[in-house]
């Protein structure tokens, strides 16, 4: 079905909308663990992808037997999972493995900070951002890695436009994240204290809820989240210290968007944000390198506009 | 009068040692202290915007592309004595500074963070895609100044006179303009905004005023740069050089005067030390650093020697005392206020 424009397929479209919220639903989950973090402490944490990157390394390590320079020194390298599903096995200890860590970050780097002034907490999860890039660049190296596949490497046609197993899986995967979230937060008692003790530490307190525990349950989550996010993107852009950055970048772009706030307005924003970007860079001629600051331009409208994002609620201020 | 002494005696052995260092190392160490002074520059800059008007900014990288790149074209293409660039970098670097400062004005604390955060990350594929203008990947290079007038200099050494002249003459208005007025106003648009317009502070001139200044001291040092090296091309506008001058500011000392010195002397030394000694990238060392100092010495390396030199004085109370950026809340300043 042609439609008007010279060399432009209304399938072609459909097709970058398909594969774009695929790449979505990557910034997606990203977006979602930052936006666990942004609500435990009104921070933005720019070492969230960072933490994913190192947590995809860690699924790596245990599902192909490379644990580095560290792996090499001890003695254990080429201990693997040798068996069918190793990929999933290794992915799930490794989120589960990000949920300790995370917590673990949180007690030692986070909470001599709590309550220290914005700019102080930027400062340390940059210096966190530079610390956990060092590290993993320092133990396997700058080398590209293979990390394949959690999904099989095929598509099925509809209509003309072909829907990759991974990008389905990858949907799949964040809307589980998404609902999962969205239970816990309102239906079990921990997830209705981790929502007081952001909302009213003092109030939390005196009730018994240990704010300062949530606070680390905060940082385990979105470890683990973003954990998810790292291992469903690696097998796409392949897997080396600087590979979130970018990701990071859309996600905090879809954040922004969505209502940072708003862990149903981060996954639209992320969605929306994956479609824009693979139309932009199918149309707009130098649309790939134009990526990243198309994300920047978002960003600044967006705030301009509408600095609630889409589904976030306005704030008021003096002055 | 013991303070005055000891003031001027400070004074005459920080020049003395600038003038000694090039007669004393070898050409590349002469080379790296030559980069230190342009580092110096921009984090005197990026000082300016966080340290003392704190708006949050890790896009500071982005300004020094605009000086570099206006340098490397002016020189290769038009054909520019390569001196006159360095001010015309650095002014149309403060321009664009001043124009991104006007929407700034409109995000706060974290999204201002996140805004320029995104800035840093655009630099280099904009510079990639408009490759016809900007030499793209391969870059841009020129003819390595040398010394003028057969002053009896090598190359390194007359860069590093160069970058040290540059450094001095926009560190004297820097220190001017801290010390007074526009510095207080600064200072008290960083620790309440609401109590800075209450008194009758105009947030919007101060606030981006300190863009416009910001990225002038910046697009400098990016000319600065590119003249030492005389080639330049997008891959060193990445992420990893505006982390690098927030890591400098911090651990120099946040809103000190002096700790630009230190903190660019710590990113053009560290990452060499890093790979003779342990063959790796500096990263681990500047993220441990980062957080190690703004636990333990949230006033950087300056702050401390300040506190040293007081209580050597014997004014331990003042020392004791000695505030800065990072220690009153936003919150509790407002208290204060009202």
């Amino acid at each position: 079905m042609d439609l008007l424009l010279a060399g432009f397929s209304f399938t072609a479209l459909i097709q970058q909308i398909v594969s774009g919220a695929g790449a979505g639903a990557v910034y997606a989950t990203l977006a979602l663990a930052l936006v666990l973090i942004y609500r435990a402490m009104d921070v933005a944490n720019f070492a969230q992808g960072e933490m994913a990157m190192f947590s995809t390394y860690i699924a790596y390590a245990l599902v192909g037997g490379d644990f580095g320079l560290v792996g090499a020194k001890l003695g254990f390298n080429g201990v693997h999972l040798g068996v069918a599903g190793a990929f999933w096995i290794g992915s799930i200890v490794a989120v589960v493995a990000s949920f300790g860590l995370g917590i673990l970050i949180e007690r030692v780097l986070i909470r001599p900070f709590e309550g220290a002034p914005l700019l102080t907490l930027v400062i340390v999860t940059l210096g966190l951002f530079s610390m956990v890039n060092g590290l993993a660049g320092f133990n396997w190296g700058y080398v590209f890695k293979t990390f394949c596949c959690p999904f099989p490497q095929s598509a099925v046609n509809v209509g003309g436009v072909s829907f990759n197993y991974t990008d389905l899986g990858i949907i799949g995967v964040t809307m589980i994240i998404l609902a999962a979230m969205a239970l816990f937060f309102r239906y079990t008692k921990l997830g209705l204290a981790m929502r007081a003790a952001s909302l009213y530490p003092e109030s939390s307190r005196l009730v018994g809820v240990r704010t300062s525990w949530m606070l680390a349950l905060g940082w385990g989550l979105s470890a683990a989240v973003g954990a998810v996010s790292g291992i469903l993107v690696a097998p796409v852009v392949f897997l080396d210290p600087n590979m979130m950055q970018s990701v990071l970048l859309f996600a905090f772009a879809a954040a922004v968007l969505g209502g940072i706030e708003s862990p149903l307005g981060a996954v639209v924003g992320a969605l929306l944000i994956g479609i824009l970007l693979a139309v932009v860079g199918t149309y707009v001629p130098g649309g790939e390198n134009l990526r990243t600051p198309f994300a920047l331009l978002i960003i600044v409208v967006v705030l301009l506009v509408r600095p609630a994002g889409l589904l976030g609620r306005p704030e008021t201020r003096r002055v | 009068m013991r303070r005055d002494y000891l003031n001027w005696a400070i004074g005459v052995v920080g020049v003395a040692l600038l003038l000694v260092v090039p007669n004393v190392t070898d050409q590349f160490q002469t080379f790296m202290f030559a980069q230190v002074a342009a580092y110096a520059v921009a984090v005197v800059g990026l000082n300016i915007l966080t340290g003392y008007s704190g708006q949050i900014s890790l896009g500071n990288g982005a300004f020094m592309a605009i000086g570099s790149y206006t340098t490397a074209l002016l020189t290769a293409r038009a054909g520019w004595p390569v001196y006159l660039t360095i001010p015309v970098g650095g002014l149309l670097a403060g321009l664009v500074g001043l124009l991104v400062g006007i929407p700034a004005l409109r995000l706060r604390g974290i999204y201002l963070a996140l805004a320029t955060f995104a800035l840093a990350l655009s630099v280099t594929p904009v510079l990639n895609n408009y490759d016809k203008f900007t030499g793209g990947h391969l870059g841009v290079g020129f003819k390595a100044v040398t010394p003028p007038f057969d002053i009896p200099l090598s190359n390194e050494q007359w860069l590093y006179f160069l970058g040290w002249i540059v450094f001095f003459l926009l560190f004297v208005p820097a220190w001017l303009l801290l010390r007074g007025r526009t510095g207080r106003a600064w200072m008290a648009v960083r620790d309440s905004e609401t109590a800075a317009a209450a008194n009758g502070i105009g947030l919007a001139y101060y606030k981006t005023l300190a863009f416009g200044i910001s990225a002038l001291y910046a697009g400098v040092a990016g000319s600065l740069l590119v003249i030492d090296f005389a080639y330049v091309n997008p891959d060193s506008y990445n992420l990893n050089l505006s982390l690098q001058l927030l890591v400098a500011m911090v651990i120099g000392g946040l809103a000190n005067i002096w700790g630009p010195l230190f903190g660019a002397l710590l990113v053009v030394w560290l990452p060499y030390v890093a790979e003779k000694a342990v063959n790796s990238k500096p990263d681990l060392a500047f993220g441990a650093l980062l957080i190690v100092v703004v636990f333990l010495a949230p006033n950087g390396i300056a702050g401390l020697l300040r506190r040293g030199l007081l209580t050597l004085r014997g004014r331990r109370q003042e020392a004791s005392q000695t505030t800065g950026a990072l220690e009153a809340t936003p919150a509790e300043a407002d208290q204060i206020a009202t």
